[in-house]
């Protein structure tokens, strides 16, 4: 098994490339279109989006997801907000803006023709969301309202509350509901994908487990999409749901999907720190909070001080200092890291010393409390339930947490994978975020891919492939489901000494102390010989109670946490060869004088893209080379 | 400090369930409440017990998977609080708290604290939406929408879906959630072609559901974690009365193009 990469990106200029591309796309009439089944796993922005519009258009879709309801998806804890190139605001906005911004943030390590489609469709995401009744945050004179967002210097952040991801996907969820109440989406809730079924070297289906009764059923169909989100988990403690895992990704990538940057992982500046070792996941607050809060420390180390008693001459406001253009609304991966040096100098704030203070003080001096409770009141309320500390009166304390992955399943500008049939959407693929995502572009990308991209390339795989030819009776089904039945049976009969909780805790450590913030040759080498052995012990010593024909929790999380134990140890191996910095990816020695990120467009200008080879065995790096024909690569520059 | 809990434990929907009793030392004031269930089932799987089910997902308060009753309250003693933001240091050493799953006949048990909700879904596809396909709308500022309406519309559209309303009426009694998808769609111009549809078949669902009626007790509003207000339930009626009056299902002529 092996693949090479064609991104299959349409030729002529960049703006004319997914016109063209439209056009030259086959179609599926419309009295054909229910002869095709679609298996589209996850129901998040991506997923519920994909599966509705889908619907819409007359095929058949099975939808799968874990939780009780699509609803639950983790789009919906999204806060701040989905960008789009309208310039509603005449602030000089264009698609060609929103387009380079989001090449800049990501550090001219995404592919060119990706991200201007992006840009392309973000307005008509806004249309349509608006059309299904999502409440958008409005002026008085009934237009819509926009704020700022980091890595941007204009207004296209739009946002309902600090619910954003909320709203939007009520809006898919609700546009799927009408579908399965249709008829052409059947939904399947609390159901998990336990493994991926290639026949003749195309994807035709999933085993998934009913989590309810435990019963393992064999789905086919003409293609398969998989929605499933991202691997932030891997860490353990982050900012995704308890739920969030890599499974659905990192079969496919067993079964010969290429995995592309895994060592591009998002970590947010704007966290509740951690308060003890219970601790069970970070809370994000979101990064519109920059737009009016302003981020210290003290000046001095180790000032115990309280944050009303050091007085202004004896902060230091970093974020303005060091990026003066941008300020507190300097991109992710840059305030973290920031955050992350001013600590390790021994200036963070609370008990445990990894903190910074995002304080509204002045912000509310000059607008008053209540035009601050009206853009942020639900986010100070849940810091205040969260902490026991009012921030209208004492300033936040903040620091970074894993958030979001910008590395994912490969795939061409058609989202397809290295399988064909196989297609990724949404946080599960890596397409166009590069090395750093900006902030509200997550939804963008998520209901792009659902709405407005697979809608069309959807229809031009099938048109080109018969419906149907493979059943349920296939040997490969049964062979896949006898696979899950004994993996099933091995983790129940390990009857060992520590949860799964405690292994994926000492793997998220191993992977947060030397492949979070900043990462360097010895220290991943290190991981890379520890997450073996932690892999090794898993196997030997994990327990799982109760059986497999019932509602069991840990059987849930315990093989969510085999795959993540596999997915680290990729996540450093990309990490240690890519020898540069870009984005969120900083190696320590390679750094420019003031410690910014340090390229090296010679040799790394590429996706690094993995191929499995077997377990323990070293995966086969690909490269596709990154072209950039219409942006002139240079250093990211935000002061 | 120290906590007694008593615990609704039931293996299966089928099987009958029982309080069980726990003590659970060390709990930290900085814990979530789940946190400290969590520190309860690692020490329950050590002993070869079954650590108790509950369902939780976003830990912060949006997905709406979280929720039972602590002391008979859904959610628990903190007003505008999910279970999963409810933190410990509301309760004091020497507490003795009893959870249970949030009780209602559409809400069958699935296993100890966890339930199906899936009724909720079956009522929001009955007609809980605008009908406009992708791809097919004007320009998103094309029509102007009332700040005060769309700030309404928010409110309502605030909704979790958990389920804490319907665990808190004595009827059980699902209108303050079916009462907040019609306001959040009627108070946009956007919801006003299936404004009389919607109201219609929503209600119809529900009686479909083993939801009961509302008799005004207003329990729901103040267990909604997300303060979904009671006048959305007056909103809904009117719909629903106007709907019932005027509304009839259009007869298609046929033959068109």
């Amino acid at each position: 098994m092996s693949f090479t990469l064609d991104a299959r990106i349409p030729s002529g200029p960049l703006e004319n490339k997914w016109d063209k591309a439209k056009f030259d796309f086959k179609l599926v009439n419309p009295s054909n279109k229910r002869k095709y089944n679609i298996i589209c796993v996850g129901t998040g922005l991506a997923g519920g989006a994909a599966a509705a519009s889908l619907g819409e258009l007359g095929y058949n879709v099975k939808a799968f997801c874990y939780q009780d309801s699509p609803r639950r998806a983790h789009s919906i804890a999204a806060q701040g907000g989905i960008n789009a190139a309208k310039n509603y605001q005449n602030d000089g906005d264009s698609v060609q803006r929103l387009f380079y911004d989001t090449i800049k943030g990501g550090d001219f390590r995404a592919r060119e023709a990706n991200v201007y489609r992006l840009a392309q469709v973000s307005v008509n995401i806004i249309d349509q969301c608006v059309a299904q009744g999502v409440p958008f945050a409005r002026e008085y004179g009934g237009t819509l309202a926009n704020r700022s967002f980091g890595g941007a210097q204009v207004s296209r952040t739009f946002y309902a509350r600090g619910q954003t991801g909320q709203q939007l996907l009520l809006g898919a969820y609700q546009a799927l509901e009408r579908q399965i109440d249709a008829g052409s989406v059947k939904m399947y809730s609390r159901h998990e994908m336990l493994d991926l079924i290639v026949i003749d070297g195309r994807a035709r289906g999933i085993v998934v487990r009913d989590m309810v009764t435990g019963q393992l059923d064999v789905h086919i169909a003409d293609a398969v999409i998989l929605a499933t989100g991202g691997y932030g988990n891997v860490f353990y403690l982050s900012t995704n749901a308890k739920g969030c895992n890599t499974t659905a990704i990192w079969r496919a990538h067993k079964k010969g999907a290429g995995f592309a940057n895994p060592c591009f992982t998002q970590i947010h500046p704007t966290c509740i720190p951690v308060s003890g070792d219970y601790q069970s996941k970070l809370t994000l607050m979101s990064e519109s909070l920059r737009n009016d809060g302003r981020i210290w420390v003290p000046l001095k180390q180790g000032d115990t001080r309280t944050a009303d008693q050091i007085p202004e001459a004896e902060r230091d406001y970093y974020l303005e200092r060091m990026y003066p253009a941008y300020g507190n609304l300097a991109p992710r991966d840059i305030s973290s890291r920031a955050a992350k040096r001013v600590c390790d100098e021994g200036r963070g704030v609370g008990t445990s010393g990894r903190g910074v203070y995002l304080d509204f003080a002045e912000s509310i001096g000059r607008l008053g409390q209540v035009a601050i409770e009206q853009r942020y009141g639900n986010l100070f309320e849940m810091y205040e339930r969260i902490t026991g500390e009012n921030p209208y009166k004492v300033p936040m304390r903040i620091y970074p947490a894993s958030h979001y992955t910008m590395g994912g399943l490969w795939v061409d500008y058609h989202l397809q994978s290295t399988i064909p049939g196989l297609f990724v959407l949404g946080e599960a693929n890596f397409s166009d975020h590069g090395a750093n995502r900006l902030g509200a572009s997550a939804l963008m990308q998520g209901l792009a891919d659902g709405y407005f991209v697979i809608p069309f390339t959807m229809g031009n795989y099938l048109a080109q492939v018969k419906p149907g030819g493979v059943d349920e009776n296939h040997p490969a089904c049964a062979a896949a489901k006898r696979e899950v039945e004994e993996r099933t049976k091995t983790f129940l009969g390990i009857n060992g000494k520590k949860t799964v909780d405690e292994f994926h805790r000492e793997l998220g450590q191993v992977i947060w102390d030397e492949c979070g913030m900043g990462r360097n040759a010895k220290g991943l080498d290190h991981a890379l010989a520890r997450i073996p052995e932690i892999r090794e012990e898993f196997w030997k010593n994990v327990k799982v109670p109760g059986s497999g024909n019932e509602l069991n929790q840990e059987l849930e999380k315990v093989g969510r946490v085999a795959d993540f134990l596999e997915l680290g140890e990729l996540l450093v191996r990309d990490a240690r060869v890519r020898e540069e910095s870009c984005g969120a990816h900083f190696r320590e020695e390679y750094q420019t004088p003031e410690g910014e990120a340090l390229r090296d467009d010679q040799n790394f200008c590429h996706s690094a893209v993995w191929e499995y080879t077997g377990d323990n065995q070293e995966p086969v790096l690909h490269k596709e080379a990154l072209t950039f024909d219409n942006v002139h690569l240079q250093q990211r520059n935000y002061k | 400090m120290r906590l007694t809990l008593n615990i609704w434990r039931q293996k299966s929907a089928n099987e009958p369930g029982k309080m069980v009793k726990y003590d659970v030392p060390g709990v930290s004031e900085h814990m979530s409440f789940l946190e400290m269930l969590d520190v309860l089932n690692q020490r329950l799987i050590k002993q070869g017990d079954d650590p108790v089910v509950f369902e939780h997902d976003c830990r912060e308060g949006i997905c709406g998977c979280c929720g039972f009753m602590i002391d008979g309250v859904p959610h628990g003693p903190q007003r505008g609080t999910t279970v999963c933001q409810l933190h410990m240091r509301y309760f004091k050493d020497g507490d003795e708290l009893y959870l249970e799953p949030f009780r209602a006949e559409a809400f069958p048990v699935v296993k100890d604290l966890l339930i199906d909700r899936s009724a909720f879904d079956r009522i929001i596809a009955a007609g809980g939406y605008v009908s406009v396909n992708t791809g097919s709308p004007q320009d998103a500022n094309s029509l102007p929408i009332m700040k005060q309406c769309a700030d309404m519309s928010m409110d309502a559209a605030s909704c979790i879906g958990c389920g804490a309303c319907v665990a808190a009426c004595p009827n059980a009694s699902a209108m303050l959630f079916v009462s907040a998808k019609i306001s959040h769609l009627g108070l946009l111009p956007q919801g006003q072609p299936e404004r009389d549809r919607r109201a219609l078949r929503m209600l119809a669902q529900l009686q479909e559901e083993a939801f009961g009626a509302c008799t005004n007790y207003g329990e729901c509003e103040a267990a909604c974690p997300k303060g979904i207000k009671l006048e959305n339930i007056a909103r809904m009626n009117r719909d629903y009365l106007k709907a019932a009056l005027s509304y009839r299902e259009e007869a298609s002529a046929g033959g068109a193009a």
